[in-house]
């Protein structure tokens, strides 16, 4: 008996021997106390060996002589690794992030963010500032931005329009996820096209950008990264209905396929069908419209071999109705019974994204994009038709690697472009195709401490561009800590897309004239700018808070530029520039943390954008010399739950903005030559009951400012002076919205 | 004819012996706390000529290395490490230059280090 109790006792112990286990118990601090901490996650690093702490911070993990380093992690709090050197028991207090605010300043994530270390003027906005502005699309994403200026097209679609650096959206390179995508047919209404839960973040650069995605770009760089499939909530539903008769809904649904894939469908669809005309000129103050819009990615990622791939397609069908509330689309269409307008958009994306990472030398790496859009619309506008189909093919390689060691890295690749177009323009056809292959390298150097730079050339062959090179530079300096000075110049080259970049003077009486016939785009010559920029960020203490503040200048000079002249009463001309064309632009934008989970920014801008028309030398129409801008942001301390509030408020100002046209005609359509200035305050409060479910309800507009009669000539639609593109400032007055968010994981 | 073998293999291992590879890899243990050490520390590495990669880890305080065998060592890459503060198991910092980071770095010090814990 006695010997059976022994074996027994020796298997247990041997048993005990090849199964040890340490065992500890995490907790954390709270009111100086140390409190059991449920539910946070123990392994062992580099393993797969793993615990989950129980209710009272316990746990259990394998353990051998050979694992030394125990990471203990838990959402909300700073991963700590253990360093453990026998299989005592253990005792660990977590740091909750919240708590390091107090600690260090940047230890909490900002929702937008310059970097000190980039060379370019890059800045990067998170998902929660894209949050800020609860609607809806890419568009709206900036309002919270200073950088970017967001304002109404045209009186009666509805449509945002973008600038930077006083110029409008055509100039600035517009990319998902690296790959150009809103320019073309798409340059109008493309950013409405991307629904706002569909971005992850968006990193938007100043100046002349990088040579890696091609050479058009001339104000600057917008790059929009979607979601990734294997982060996002595996179900995310999005629903808002606002005052001004919008109505959105937004699903996510994510899941893993097997081991190395991933997939998400992202279905978007928005409506307006209700009628407005508060302003009582018998035109809609906003459009009807209806967007179904559906996406579906797919991941491929193989961490051993250091693959990673993406794979969309993406459906788009947008229809927008707009003009007198008395229009019948069905009636009405090509008579002067009454002014109407459609534009039907049918979009269809496909795209592969394939990355490596060379694993033992990780510095070599790869990738490779190719992208396919069909995009097609059909329009009118009053008597105005106008129909454009874009086809584009997009491929870029890119290879990266060092010279020597990592401080010196390059980047080379090869890309091709083809596009092709059909217009109908009112009743004339233009057909075009362009197709352009190219090469680049940019070199990067790095001294791991006070400076970086970035220089790129690219050549390229462009059937109607001809052959030419696109050098861009970008260098960062920091002289003393916190501090980030930076230079940048470069060149862009483009085609003037005339028509669908200007669609908005289709709904006026404006007649459509081109001047020039010897170029090989409708006539005209390439578009060519130089863009140089200087800036200056400095980081701060103040009354023991941080903030930083940067200063900026930037100068566009175009060699050639089409002028798009709305100068001449009833007409809209475009030609070649003859003379000089530029933009300055100045910027002073602070950003400051007063008290904690308070930030604030304020910013204000000059332009000076002045181009020469065949009048002379003018103030480039609707472009404010001043902006000012305001945002604050606070947010309530979470609770146990992670409940809590978050407030947001945005005030915007500009300044007097000038009229197109001679004074005497402005004073016959009851028009001075300047527009007063505008001031707008937009405010959202979200109150977040837990890391599942979110509820905000926000107002546009607070203080109800309104553009009196925003459409030239609307009781005469049909007759000479009809114009709906003399708009400055908002038409709809205050709107107030409320929405939900509920994500599952 | 087991001679032949023998000899034919121990010239292979000779080869293979002083084939130095142009990509060595090494991992090592270099003491030190923050942000502030990874940028010193990897900066020290991969100054030390031959060294193509430098990657720390704060909290596991790995050093992972690629380096040109042909060019350099891991003393010499060590000793450049040491030259700007840092211990490795194998050389230590001198006091006099340890003296000078910065005093958020002193990883040296108890206080030090639990304050980044």
């Amino acid at each position: 008996m006695k010997k059976i109790l022994f074996i027994l006792l020796f298997t247990v112990s041997v048993f005990g021997f090849s199964q040890e286990k340490l065992t500890g118990i995490i907790t954390e601090i709270v009111d100086d106390k140390e409190v059991p901490l449920g539910g946070a996650n123990v392994f062992w690093l580099d393993t797969s060996i793993g615990a989950v702490t129980d209710f009272d911070g316990n746990f259990e993990i394998d353990y051998s002589p050979d694992y030394k380093k125990l990471v203990v992690s838990y959402v909300g709090y700073k991963t700590d690794t253990l360093t453990v050197n026998s299989a005592k028991h253990i005792k660990h207090s977590l740091v909750s992030t919240a708590n390091l605010d107090e600690v260090t300043v940047t230890a909490r994530q900002k929702a937008t963010a310059r970097s000190f270390i980039e060379p370019a003027n890059v800045l990067n906005v998170s998902s929660e500032e894209l949050l800020k502005a609860a609607c809806c699309n890419l568009a709206e994403s900036f309002e919270t931005n200073p950088s970017i200026d967001v304002n109404f097209a045209d009186a009666i679609s509805g449509t945002r329009q973008i600038k930077m650096l006083g110029l409008t959206s055509p100039y600035i390179l517009i990319t998902t996820e690296n790959i150009p995508s809103i320019r073309g047919a798409s340059q109008a209404y493309g950013l409405s096209f991307t629904p706002g839960t569909w971005v992850e973040s968006i990193q938007i650069t100043k100046g002349a950008g990088s040579v890696t995605n091609g050479f058009e770009s001339i104000a600057g760089q917008i790059n929009a990264e979607l979601q990734k499939p294997s982060m996002d909530d595996k179900l995310f539903v999005n629903a808002y209905g606002a005052g001004n008769g919008r109505l959105e809904l937004n699903t996510h649904l994510n899941t893993k396929v097997g081991e190395k894939w991933n997939t998400g469908l992202y279905i978007h669809g928005n409506m307006r069908e209700t009628e407005f005309d508060k302003n009582d000129d018998s035109f809609l103050d906003a459009p009807l419209m209806k967007q179904v819009n559906v996406m579906n990615r797919w991941q491929y990622t193989d961490t051993e071999r250091g693959y990673v791939g993406f794979f969309n397609i993406r459906y788009l069908n947008d229809e927008k109705q707009t003009g007198q509330v008395n229009f019948d689309k069905e009636i009405d269409r090509g008579t002067t019974n009454a002014w109407g307008s459609q534009i039907n958009t049918e979009r269809f994306d496909v795209s592969s994204k394939f990355g490596f990472v060379n694993p033992d030398l990780p510095w070599r790496t790869g990738g490779i994009q190719l992208a396919y859009s069909h995009h097609n619309q059909e329009s009118y506008f009053g008597l105005n038709d106008y129909n454009i189909t874009h086809n584009s093919l997009y491929a870029n390689f890119q290879y990266n690697s060092i010279i020597g060691d990592s401080r010196h890295k390059i980047k080379m690749g090869i890309s091709a472009a083809y596009d092709s177009y059909k217009e109908l323009v009112i009743t004339q056809d233009f057909n075009r195709i362009e197709n352009s292959g190219g090469a680049f390298v940019e070199y990067n150097f790095d001294n791991l401490g006070n400076l970086n730079f970035t220089a790129g050339l690219r050549g390229d062959i462009h059937n109607r561009l001809g052959a030419f090179i696109t050098p861009r530079f970008h260098l960062r300096y920091t002289p003393w800590e916190r501090s980030a000075f930076r230079v940048s110049a470069g060149r862009g080259k483009r085609s003037a897309n005339i028509f669908a970049e200007n669609q908005q003077f289709f709904a006026s009486s404006r007649e459509f004239n081109i001047l020039n016939n010897d170029g090989k785009i409708y006539g005209l010559d390439p578009e060519i700018a130089w863009n140089y920029g200087v800036s200056y960020m400095q980081g701060f203490n103040l009354f023991g808070r941080g903030g930083d503040i940067t200063v900026d200048f930037y100068r566009t000079d175009f060699e050639n530029q089409i002028v798009v002249d709305r100068e001449t009463p009833n007409e809209i001309n475009f030609y070649n520039l003859e003379g000089e064309s530029f933009s300055n632009n100045y910027q002073v934008e602070l950003n400051y943390n007063p008290f904690q989970r308070f930030d604030m920014r304020l910013a204000y801008k000059y332009y000076d954008v002045e181009t020469t028309y065949l009048s002379g030398k003018k103030q480039n129409a609707l472009t404010p010399n001043h902006r000012f801008f305001v945002n604050t942001a606070y947010e309530t301390f979470p609770t146990a739950k992670g409940g809590h509030w978050k407030f947001d408020a945005t005030y915007n100002y500009l300044g007097e903005q000038r009229f197109a046209g001679t004074k005497s005609y402005l004073n016959t359509i009851g028009l001075s030559e300047f527009s007063p200035s505008v001031s707008t305050l937009n405010a959202q409060v979200t109150k977040v009951f837990s890391s599942n479910f979110e509820i905000y309800v926000g107002g546009e507009n607070i203080t109800n400012v309104k553009q009196d009669n925003p459409i030239v000539g609307s009781d005469n639609p049909f007759g000479s002076n009809f114009d709906t593109t003399y708009v400055y400032g908002p038409i709809f007055g205050s709107s107030y919205y409320a929405g939900i968010r509920y994500r599952l994981n | 004819m087991k001679k032949v073998i023998l000899i034919v293999s121990f010239l292979f291992i000779g080869l293979t012996g002083f084939a130095q590879n142009k990509n060595a890899k090494a991992t090592i243990e270099v003491d030190g706390v923050c942000g502030m050490c990874k940028e010193r520390i990897e900066k020290a590495s991969i100054q030390a000529k031959g060294v193509k990669s430098a990657i720390w880890n704060v909290h596991t305080h790995e050093l992972n290395l690629i380096y040109n065998a042909k060019k350099t060592n891991l003393t010499k890459i060590q000793q450049s490490i040491a030259d700007s503060g840092h211990d490795t198991k194998a050389i230590k910092a001198k006091d006099e230059v340890y003296d000078k980071i910065d005093p958020c770095c002193k990883y040296r010090d108890p206080k030090v280090v639990a304050d980044h814990h």
